[in-house]
């Protein structure tokens, strides 16, 4: 038998003794880049004026009371602009001296401000952002991504659809750009695990408002006829970024089939009715803090900085470059609600991470699912995997 | 296999006590009590817990029970003969797991949403103290000596050394993931703490005074079984302290370690999600429950074999077994 029990060093003693542990001030932001979008189909979408800025919060709080027993405080600010203020605004926070930055913003703005971060050696946790390019070609070594890709998120829901043998797929995918590469990740994820996509289609996007007065008289009259004909299929798989047209599908299908991907079935990293592994406390924690239900965001925004915590905690240093080394290496490892613990790939900076699929109303399942099997980890059959990706930047 | 029944039916036989005992477990989803027959493990009775009852612990003379009803924000207590329900102690919000001084008097509760530790005086039914922890207070341990109160907080990932003299925490040390329990040995000489999502047990070294220093981690490996799916949780430590048992949660098993060595020297195959775990007086059995198959499995602790398993109620989570 192998030996597993380790005695630890006298330096790892020293560590492991809390009341040792040096004072620092651990100042971090969230950087929220505001994108001028349409109103949700469903007014439960609302987005909250402190979406991302509320899961900062419960971490100050969380991270301060853990520093609390080691001399270590907390402070995050919260910075919302729009895309054109958005360099202004990174450039407000380095010349205040915060190196930690959590950004909230779309792919494109995403890069241009982790480019502008790391020449003053700041480091980058992006919190929302799920192209794939940003993992691979276009990856960061400053940038480390606590928000899923799109394939691990298509991945997610083609696990959940191989084990219920609902192998044969109609996808339905939107014309805008975001829609088409959400589809790529789904048209991937089903050659992934063996899936057959029996049929597609696009919904084109004409524009428009989103709500309009007794609009579901045409919807019904409609998506029926949009989706007839279709190929035998088990599931429709919907690829709409943009939230225009899937929340409609459900009970509108000329075939009665189940939805997933963009509506009914969703992939996300939480939602506010998840309890499984204590995550009660969290939801309650949120609740009282915020006076509102926790979303994706706010979630993610929270484990980017529980990441910080965790590092500025086990590493005790709040310098920016030694707490990526820190969550970067074999040492790392978070709970974070997911029955097991997350940890960061080293190869892209991608944290790995149980995905929830969600009804609307209850965790319905996580993904991975039982029986698909990695070398690594099983996290690694969601996303990209170490060959298949183009990212350099960590070599 | 005859010989292996053959064995376990004169063990259950020489251990049979003169007066049975009663364990009682209780059943975070049934929302009831089952009481089992330690004897011939025969179910007695099952009686209604209060709202997602987990934690539970007895008196020291074995008359009372108390319960965790954490949906309920109260402990229950319950007479351990008639069944009925006492009265109920203030236990601050959502409470899951206490400990109870050997004197009986004082019950040290974690309060999961508040990060509290509420210490409630079972007598006068009051709360004599509440003590700031580190996020999600849960595992809770006393020193043999009732000096040193040890509270495990899951996302802090602290022990925390909370003096019974005045209530103030004296020393803090950092584990592993998500710490769901702490044990110290019988001479009080150490402390283990169990990682749920660390999937490693800390061992602490206790110096009279009560200071404690890591040893080390004990981790764990089973072939055919995911790293992902060794969660410790539950711990009981022989009297002697020579054999650890520690509960593994989703990887159905308990660890069997070795009390000199700290190595892993076996693992039993038990139910699904085995979670704490409790001992018969005596120590000639030790019980586990088993949350996702709905049963107890009773361990020959001298044989360290599993020899059977009861159906209990749903959800199984804590079990307690009366004193001789």
């Amino acid at each position: 038998m192998r030996r597993i029990f380790a005695p630890l060093s006298a330096a790892l003693m020293c560590m492991g003794l809390a009341g040792q542990a040096s004072a620092l001030d651990v100042r971090a932001a969230v950087l929220r880049i505001d994108s001028p979008r349409l109103l949700p189909i469903s007014r439960y979408d609302l987005t909250p004026d402190d979406l991302g800025f509320a899961g900062a919060m419960l971490a100050d709080d969380d991270n301060g009371t853990t520093g609390s027993f080691l001399g270590h405080t907390y402070e995050t600010a919260q910075v919302s602009a729009s895309p054109e203020d958005a360099d202004a605004a990174l450039d407000g926070l380095l010349a205040d001296g915060v190196r930690l930055i959590v950004v909230m913003a779309e792919g494109p703005d995403l890069l241009r401000l982790t480019d502008r971060a790391a020449q003053e050696g700041a480091l980058v946790l992006n919190a929302t952002a799920p192209e794939a390019e940003l993992r691979s070609g276009e990856c960061r070594a400053s940038l480390l991504h606590i928000a899923p890709s799109n394939l691990m998120l298509a991945d997610a829901v083609a696990q959940f659809a191989v084990w219920k043998k609902w192998d044969e797929w109609f996808l339905v995918s939107g014309s805008n750009p975001a829609d088409q590469a959400l589809a790529d990740a789904y048209r991937r994820a089903a050659r992934k695990f063996g899936v057959e996509i029996t049929e597609e289609r696009e919904f084109e996007d004409t524009g428009g408002s989103r709500r309009t007065d007794s609009g579901h008289v045409l919807v019904q009259r409609q998506l029926p006829a949009f989706t007839q004909g279709a190929k035998r299929h088990d599931v429709l798989v919907a690829a709409d970024d943009t939230d225009y047209f899937a929340r409609y599908l459900p009970y509108h299908l000329a075939t009665p089939r189940p939805v997933m991907g963009s509506a009914g079935l969703r992939p996300v990293t939480f939602h506010a009715a998840h309890e499984a592994w204590g995550t009660t406390q969290f939801q309650t924690r949120f609740e009282d803090l915020t006076g509102r239900y926790a979303r994706p965001e706010d979630y993610n925004v929270w484990l980017a900085l529980r990441v910080i915590g965790e590092a500025v905690t086990r590493a005790n240093t709040n310098d920016p470059q030694e707490i990526r080394d820190y969550a970067l290496s074999g040492a790392f490892e978070l709970a974070a609600f997911k029955g097991q613990k997350v940890t960061f790939r080293d190869w892209n900076g991608q944290l790995r991470q149980p995905i929830l699929l969600y009804d609307g109303m209850i965790t319905v399942s996580v993904s991975p699912q039982e029986g698909f099997l990695h070398q690594t980890s099983p996290l690694d059959t969601l996303g990209l995997d170490r060959p298949e990706t183009d990212c350099t930047a960590f070599n | 296999m005859k010989t292996l029944l053959a064995s376990s039916l004169l063990a259950l036989m020489a251990a049979t006590p003169a007066l049975a005992n009663k364990a009682f477990v209780s059943n975070e989803r049934g929302n009831t009590i089952t009481v089992v027959d330690t004897e011939t493990w025969e179910v007695l009775t099952e009686f209604d817990g209060g709202n997602r009852p987990r934690g539970i612990t007895m008196s020291p003379d074995g008359t009372k029970l108390y319960v965790c009803a954490s949906d309920d924000n109260i402990v229950r207590v319950f007479d351990t003969e008639t069944y009925e329900e006492l009265e109920s102690l203030p236990s601050g919000p959502d409470p899951e797991l206490f400990v109870l001084d050997p004197e009986g008097q004082y019950l040290y509760i974690a309060n999961e949403d508040d990060n509290l530790v509420t210490v409630t005086d079972t007598g006068t039914r009051t709360i004599k103290a509440e003590v700031p922890v580190g996020v999600e207070p849960e595992g809770m341990a006393i020193s043999p000596d009732a000096k040193w109160v040890v509270n495990t907080s899951e996302t802090t990932n602290m022990a925390h050394f909370i003096s019974t003299e005045d209530y103030q925490i004296k020393h803090n040390v950092l584990v592993d993931q998500r710490p769901r329990y702490a044990q110290y040995t019988d001479d009080g000489t150490r402390l283990f703490v169990s990682s749920e999502i660390g999937g490693t047990v800390s061992v602490m070294d206790i110096a009279e005074d009560g200071t404690p220093s890591m040893v080390g981690k004990i981790a764990f490996e089973v072939p055919g079984v995911l790293p992902e799916w060794l969660q410790p949780v539950g711990i009981k430590i022989t009297q002697d302290g020579s054999r650890i048992f520690v509960a593994l949660g989703p990887a159905n098993r308990v660890a069997v370690i070795d009390g000199e060595s700290l190595e892993v020297i076996d693992y039993i195959l038990v139910g699904q999600r085995v979670w704490q775990l409790a001992f018969t007086p005596g120590q000639d059995f030790l019980l586990t429950t088993n949350g996702n198959s709905n049963d107890i499995t009773v361990i020959d602790v001298a044989a360290e074999k599993a020899i059977k398993s009861v159906p209990v109620g749903q959800q199984p989570w804590g079990v307690v077994v009366t004193p001789n």
